[in-house]
């Protein structure tokens, strides 16, 4: 697989014209002003973040007791659980399901799980219409696109875009870009999907072991709709989303929508807890794919903590800048960069370099996962591994003897007076060159530096 | 209390005059300050590339030419931040140990070690806008996070606010990284200048003439946006103002 190439897709995104890129950073910029504001509100927000990760950390590192716990309790309120090793598991389990009940028509909510599977173009491939339900995922399946963001899947989008696409798409009139009017259309649209549909599915926002319960939370009231009406739910839920007890809830419900989007909690806050009626059925897809081989990296199964608030993204100066999709993983952000490259190490090789490790998103994080601090460790992994760029890789070679012999450091620091005059690169060695100075003047290196001036100032007088 | 004084290598070649001001900053103080005449680079360019095996015989020189100092203060809160947090390409030795705890940026050490409270031979007529590094607010907390519910200080407005003249003006966003992080700033050249154009045009919205930092690493990315721009600020370092110069 081709490695991302996250700078250039971000440089595209930036320089597409003048109007995605500042939208994009005002936008999520303001989730996050909304989201300081929220906590705010909340005195015992800190001991809240420092709860919320114990929590997390205790269920993970007891994950085999709680996982057995769920299944027992779901099983006995009526619910079918699978269990599901991979993301081919995961489809195919997903089909059989499917095709036992002859369900060719489905409609669905929102799921990072089901992105991360690649479910949709699985089923689809086999004959399943299939129709997101959240207004954001829906403009991104009918741009044909990933999630930029976990949260606001069509962040990067303009309403002009989504204007014109819904146009193309669903016959809207192609001028009428007001929000409120475009949203109704999709309504309109969507809702004799969900009363055609012979099966819905979700993913789940947490999992309570103590019950077999799962919570959803959405502000649109989709995944309502998307479990209420059709015969069949079937949830798929990573193994990570599991908590406890019940009591736990509050703390996270508290957390989760105040750090998404500044919010006290998402509109709608479902429990599900069985199948409704005779007559239906409810089925849980748990799912592993790579979690369990996550949790057993010291340095990386903190990532499991993630409550997939997306408030790291919001945050984060690179990510505001560079567009969701430039990160081409279903997660993107902060918490993409330490979570995708354990999927594959070879393909997002650069996404842990594609940060000024400002250390905001784990700043920011409701659960304290050391996100800057994994950002680094990836960094040290990618270059073990041979996976980092060679230019700067062999480069640090040459600069490390530089740097390791004062003599030479001098020479080079009088070389770069007298000779190359004049770029930072000279500290760096770096093959592009021209970097600084494309948008940059360069700093002048000066013919007398500290130390000589030191020396004629300090020990010869 | 004998101090090591700490300068980076960009510092030493690129702003001597922050080197120089820092020395005569801290030698009114009162301190006893050398400059051990073998230092280069502290390793971070390598670190945050992750380069363990290369930053490891930085790091190591690091802590030969100053083992022996009470304190080492260096004008420079990301580098400072490398060596406190970040010095593990190298076995923990008690000699490592004594290095990094005691390794301060110069803000910190004026406020938390010296705890100097006014600045008489000083003045800068300046309407100034700070720029504390992302190394330094969330590695060192010389500022209170804006991601956290905690009480507000800014280590580095409070050394200003003592100097006759300052005015202190905050920008929109104070603490949004400007871009420069290091090698990112080349290999991820569009956001990295994104990022800064960003800044520059905040601190333009405010109507600041001069950027005052304890991180010149930060400003020589602001800065050479903001030529290009030729945008009419200045960008200096803390030392700078609180010595009243050499600028």
């Amino acid at each position: 697989m081709s490695k991302v190439k996250v700078d250039q897709n971000a440089a595209d995104f930036i320089y597409m014209d003048d109007i995605h890129q500042p939208t994009h950073d005002k936008n999520l910029w303001n989730a996050r002003m909304k989201r300081d504001t929220a906590a705010s509100g909340i005195p015992e927000w800190e001991q809240m973040r420092d709860l919320a990760s114990q929590i997390k950390e205790h269920t993970l590192t007891h994950l085999d007791h709680y996982v057995q716990q769920f299944v027992t309790e779901a099983t006995k309120r009526g619910v079918t659980v699978h269990f599901a090793k991979d993301d081919i598991e995961h489809n195919q389990t997903v089909y059989d399901i499917l095709k036992s009940h002859h369900a060719t028509k489905i409609v669905k909510s929102k799921s990072m799980l089901q992105e991360e599977c690649d479910m949709g173009a699985f089923l689809e491939a086999r004959g399943i219409e299939l129709i997101e339900t959240d207004l954001g995922e829906r403009i991104q399946q009918l741009s044909g696109e990933m999630p930029s963001h976990i949260v606001m899947p069509a962040i990067h989008k303009t309403t002009a875009d989504v204007a014109e696409l819904f146009a193309r798409t669903i016959g809207t009139d192609p001028n009428e870009d007001d929000p409120k009017q475009l949203t109704e259309a999709m309504r309109n649209n969507a809702r004799p999907k969900f009363l055609e549909a012979h099966a819905g599915l979700t993913g789940a926002n947490f999992a309570i072991a103590e019950t077999g319960a799962f919570v959803v939370c959405t502000n649109e009231g989709n995944a309502d709709l998307t479990a209420s009406i059709p015969p069949l739910h079937i949830a798929s839920i990573g193994i990570e989303k599991i908590l406890p007890k019940t009591k736990d809830l509050g703390l996270f419900i508290r957390l989760l929508s105040r750090s998404a989007l500044g919010t006290p909690a998402t509109r709608y806050t479902s429990h599900f807890m069985g199948p409704r009626e005779s007559g239906t059925e409810m089925h849980i897809v748990l799912t592993d794919n790579g979690r369990s081989r996550r949790l057993g990296m010291e340095d990386f199964w903190r990532s499991l903590k993630c409550i997939r608030c997306g408030a790291c993204m919001n945050t984060c100066p690179v990510y505001r800048r560079s567009g969701g999709l430039a990160y081409g993983a279903t997660y993107s952000g902060p918490i993409g960069i330490i979570i995708d490259p354990t999927f594959d190490e070879s393909k997002f090789s650069e996404l842990p370099f594609h940060s000024s490790l400002c250390g905001s998103c784990s700043e920011v994080c409701p659960v304290r996962i050391n996100i800057a601090e994994q950002i680094g460790l990836w960094r040290q992994r990618m270059v073990n591994i041979n996976e980092s760029s060679k230019t700067l890789h062999y480069a640090f070679g040459a600069v490390e003897k530089v740097f390791a012999n004062p003599k030479l450091f001098r020479l080079a620091e009088k070389a770069a007076y007298y000779g190359m005059k004049l770029t930072p690169n000279w500290l760096l060695y770096h093959k592009k060159l021209n970097a600084w100075g494309k948008h940059r003047e360069l700093p002048e290196i000066k013919k007398e530096t500290f130390r000589d001036w030191y020396i004629k100032n300090r020990l010869k007088k | 209390m004998r101090v090591g004084l700490f300068i980076p290598c960009y510092i030493d070649a690129i702003y001597p005059e922050v080197g120089i001001a820092t020395l005569e900053l801290l030698e009114r103080l009162g301190v006893d300050v050398v400059v051990p005449l073998n230092q280069t680079c502290c390793g971070q360019p390598m670190g945050n590339e992750g380069d363990q095996k290369n930053a490891a015989s930085s790091e190591q020189l690091f802590c030969d030419n100053f083992e022996n100092f009470d304190y080492i203060v260096g004008p420079a809160g990301s580098c400072v931040k490398h060596v406190r947090m970040h010095f593990d390409a190298i076995p923990q030795t008690k000699k490592v140990e004594h290095v990094r705890k005691n390794t301060y940026e110069l803000v910190e050490f004026l406020t938390d070690i010296l705890q100097v409270k006014e600045f008489p031979w000083a003045t800068y007529n300046h309407k100034v806008a700070v720029h504390n590094s992302c190394s330094a607010i969330r590695g060192l907390h010389i500022q209170s996070r804006s991601e956290w519910q905690e009480p507000y200080f800014n280590k580095t407005e409070d050394l200003l606010s003592k100097v006759e003249g300052v005015t202190i003006e905050r920008i929109t966003r104070p603490d949004e990284c400007c871009g420069f992080g290091g090698t990112f700033c080349v290999t991820d050249e569009a956001v990295s200048v994104k990022m800064g154009q960003d800044k520059v045009a905040d601190y333009m919205q405010h109507e600041v003439t001069c950027i005052v930092s304890p991180d010149m690493s930060c400003l020589m990315h602001q800065e050479g946006i903001a030529k290009r721009q030729k945008a009419p600020l200045k960008f200096v370092h803390i030392a700078q103002v609180l010595n009243n110069g050499p600028f």
